[in-house]
């Protein structure tokens, strides 16, 4: 039954309705939002002043060649019915073929997302890890050693170029001291041993019980991710400090102290307990940035990952590949944010 | 990565390396070689459609052709290989390729006079971009079962008119000359696509090495073919690893984990050739760098005119500082290494001269636009003609562009001038004469895009009948002969001036031996390399 008898008289929603119909909400708000992604990213690809056509015929071609190239392409027809086409498509699981690999994109992404799916969470694990309590302490240690040490790490996070920092981190762990493993995700040697399960080579390894696979593999993302994770973790400290002073300077925090409270109970149990949910949002959106790919990073290292997938494809006119890696980032963006809200409801009872 | 990040990567390097230099700290084994490249412009792998540069690499080494270069002596030209020789007709359309015995594919299948004329068949019939190559014989779709024939051990095809054998051959040298197993392949046929969807990324040829994986943007491992005619490769393994960034090429160089960096920038070649066991060897590709103006316009179609624009143009100074070991100077159309290459290159700067010229032309100081692409070495390159045109009072305004609206505006004959680049089709001296020095009909109305000459309006002044001939001419040396005398006129009267051409420069382990890239004409070739 839809409706129940309240105490006083009305009637209001039940609980599976207000389920069902957040439920429809949520996909509806992901439908347009995918929808309008889609389109935009459409447009531009069509605006753009790349030439998809001369991408695959070479400027070397007949006026015949490049004209039979743009029809089969199917430029020729109405803008709005090539978008229409192109959903109806990517609704079916098919985002088209890549110019620059032969391949369907879904399989691209299938091989490519894993690989920054594995740097962009060990990297944000960094961040968080050692971001949250290097923001909580240099907000209560305000002003004091600890605070400025935290700012400088920050500043240097924020400013330092990340091809600059990637390549002086390869000069000396991989070339100098040779403690990590050269760029790519595994050796030479470990290329294709073990079975492609998830894509993610430090699980599969795991997986496959092959630990000199894992060892290396591990030897070889332990720079980029912690890269990443130094660019994360500048990020989430410095807005876990100014949670945090926001909430120190509260009066309930002055009332805890003031009944006697242990200065560890006031930060962690009260300040910091305040500040999850916003906490929640600044390493959602970390994360997702990482999620997109850090193109540089990728580059650097030579990791096989979405950014530079995108990007590559991109700069070559690959149009499917750009739009079906831009719908697979969007896709993640909105399911984060979706996961974010979700947490809201756990961490915040005002949400339930 | 623009040029601020590159130098500032290399300076940090540079610097660091001074501090603590960078010991071996690995070894690749020495049945293996592994590349550092850039392998992204890999499209497919199929022979029938593969025209990229990376791909062209991995195709030599993975099908044989009915002739081929040999790596060890390119100077010497076409070769026999699949065909262990071949008759012409008197009418010189027709050449009878007798097959070599005892050759297998990768499969264990032995390598037929029907699996030749299939894979030349398919060619034709997939019609992909490079089939031009063979189809500019007359082969087409409908009337390969008559050309393209096989019988018994022989296969022959027809072409539609005579021409030069040499040609013809030098075509075949191409990777779509490339030879597939026509039972595998068809094995594995969808849709009626003759297996070039699966062709893209496997591999059915009968070369040295076959291919064990591509893997888009990340890397290709080809493994050798213990029973190749001839003999089995040295390196059992060949890695090719897709690493973008120079520097990064450089640091596994040095440190011993690859033997081969083939993408490293001016600088880091300076730093590499200091590095201890590191060799830099350097290498003419067919790439050229050009001019060209346009002859619609009233004052750049007057001879004098494009005379004085190839005296106003400082080649050493660009080959010294900016373009220094990329590219050397070269004035003519066919690249050095070609059949019918010249070597001559008698322009310099000289702005009185160029003046005096203008002078006698009856033309004043006059503003002209160059259409450039936006890449970096191009627009260096305009820059610095802006500067020398100047001072012969020629006003240059430079517009970067897009490939799109610059090639678009150079295709409809636009521009006034363009500075651009250039790259040979097919390893004979007529993918380039043909498209720098032939143009058959001159009007807007031809739409010839393809041919250079047209682009910039220009009706050749005689030598589309040169090229003609050249390209019909049985004997060798006399077809060389004539390429040259093109280049001889084309160099004084053409609307062109060839600058520069590429050089490939590669850093490489000394243990490496013996790795041929393959010049101008052709690819790189793995299987004579030892360590």
């Amino acid at each position: 039954m839809a409706f129940t008898e309240n105490n006083n008289g009305g009637r209001h929603k039940a609980p599976l309705e207000l389920w069902i119909r957040a439920t429809f909400l949520m996909l509806g708000s992901i439908i347009v939002t995918m929808l309008g992604l889609m389109f935009i990213t459409f447009i531009i690809g069509r605006v753009m002043p790349i030439d998809p056509v001369l991408a695959i015929v070479g400027e070397q071609a007949s006026k015949s060649t490049y004209d039979a190239a743009y029809e089969q392409l199917g430029l020729d027809r109405p803008i709005i019915v090539q978008f229409a086409l192109y959903v109806w498509d990517v609704i079916h699981g098919d985002f088209g073929k890549s110019l620059l690999t032969a391949r369907p994109v879904s399989q691209d992404i299938a091989r490519v997302f894993p690989a920054t799916l594995e740097l962009a969470t060990i990297g944000v694990f960094v961040g968080i890890v050692l971001g949250v309590p290097l923001g909580v302490i240099a907000a209560v240690k305000r002003g004091s050693w600890i605070d400025q040490v935290a700012r400088v790490i920050a500043l240097v996070g924020y400013s330092m170029p990340i091809f600059w920092l990637g390549l002086m981190g390869l000069l000396i762990f991989y070339g100098i001291l040779g403690w990590v493993g050269g760029p790519g995700r595994v050796g030479i040697f470990y290329v294709d041993i073990v079975p492609s399960v998830t894509g993610m080579i430090l699980i599969d390894s795991i997986l496959d019980r092959n630990w000199l696979v894992f060892k290396d593999a591990l030897s070889h993302i332990v720079l980029p991710a912690s890269l990443l994770g130094y660019y994360s973790l500048a990020y989430i400290s410095r807005m876990t400090r100014s949670f945090m002073l926001e909430q120190l300077s509260a009066e309930y925090i002055t009332t805890a102290r003031v009944k006697g409270m242990s200065e560890s109970a006031v930060i962690w149990r009260h300040a910091f307990k305040n500040i999850r949910v916003q906490l929640i949002t600044v390493i959602a959106l970390s994360y997702a940035n990482l999620l997109e790919g850090s193109v540089l990073t990728e580059i650097i290292f030579s990791w096989p990952g979405i950014g530079s997938y995108i990007t590559t494809a991109l700069l070559s006119a690959d149009m499917s590949a750009v739009m079906g890696g831009t719908v697979v980032v969007g896709l993640i963006f909105i399911l984060l944010n979706i996961f974010s809200d979700l947490l809201y409801k756990v961490f915040d009872p005002r949400a339930k | 990565m623009n040029a601020f990040n590159r130098l500032l990567s290399t300076a940090a390097i540079g610097f660091a390396v001074g501090l603590s230099s960078i010991a071996a700290h690995a070894e690749t084994p020495a049945n293996m070689l592994v590349i550092a490249s850039r392998i992204d412009d890999i499209t497919t792998i199929d022979p029938a459609q593969s025209f990229e540069f990376a791909g062209s690499d991995v195709s030599r080494n993975v099908y044989n052709k009915l002739v081929n270069f040999d790596p060890l002596n390119l100077d010497a030209g076409y070769q026999p290989e699949l065909a262990e020789s071949w008759i012409v007709s008197e009418d010189g359309r027709t050449i009878t390729f007798t097959m070599r015995d005892g050759i297998k594919f990768h499969s264990g299948n032995p390598v037929r006079a029907e699996d030749a004329e299939f894979s030349l068949r398919r060619v034709v019939t997939l019609n992909k971009t490079p089939s031009f190559i063979l189809t500019q014989f007359g082969f087409t779709a409908e009337n390969v079962g008559e050309t393209i024939v096989a019988e018994g051990n022989t296969v022959r095809i027809t072409t539609d008119k005579r021409y030069a054998t040499s040609f013809v051959l030098n075509c075949l040298t191409a990777t779509i000359g490339g030879i597939v197993d026509k039972e595998v392949v068809m094995a594995n046929e969808e849709d009626g696509d003759l297996g070039n969807a699966w062709l893209a990324t496997n591999s059915a040829g009968s070369g040295p090495y076959s291919l064990q994986g591509w893997k888009p943007n990340e890397s290709v491992t080809l493994v050798s073919n213990s029973d190749y005619y001839g003999g089995a490769p040295a390196m059992e393994r060949v890695i090719v690893r897709h690493v973008q960034e120079s520097a990064t090429q450089r640091l596994m160089l040095e440190r011993g984990d690859i033997d081969v960096a083939r993408n490293l920038n001016p600088e880091d070649i300076a730093g590499a050739r200091k590095a201890d066991g590191v060799v830099i060897d350097d290498e003419l590709r067919g790439r050229l760098m050009y001019i060209s103006v346009n002859q619609k316009h009233p004052v750049l179609s007057k001879p004098e005119v494009r005379q004085a624009i190839k005296y106003l143009v400082d080649y050493e100074g660009m080959q010294n500082s900016f373009l220094k070991g990329q590219y050397t100077i070269h004035q003519n159309f066919l690249p050095r290494t070609y059949l019918g290459a010249v070597d001559e290159n008698p322009f310099s700067l000289n702005i009185e001269k160029a003046k005096a010229l203008l002078a006698s032309a009856g033309v004043g100081p006059f503003e002209i636009e160059v259409g450039v692409r936006e890449a970096q070495e191009r627009i260096e390159i305009s820059q610095s003609l802006q500067n020398t045109f100047a001072q012969a009072g020629i006003t240059v305004n430079i517009t970067v562009g897009t490939a799109k609206a610059i090639l678009g505006r150079y295709r409809a004959r636009e521009l006034d001038m363009y500075m651009g680049a250039w790259g040979p089709d097919y390893p004979d001296p007529h993918t380039n004469a043909g498209t720098f020095a032939y143009n058959p009909v001159n009007t807007d109305e031809a739409g010839a895009t393809g041919l250079l000459a047209w682009r910039n309006a220009w009706d050749t002044g005689g030598l589309t009948a040169k090229v003609d001939a050249a390209v019909i001419e049985g004997d060798r040396d006399t077809r060389a002969k004539m390429y040259a005398d093109i280049q001889a006129k084309f160099r004084d009267t053409a609307p062109f001036a060839v600058l520069f051409q590429k050089i490939e420069q590669t850093g490489r382990s000394e243990a490496v031996k013996n790795l041929n890239l393959g010049g101008a004409i052709t690819a790189v070739s793995y299987w004579p390399v030892t360590k």
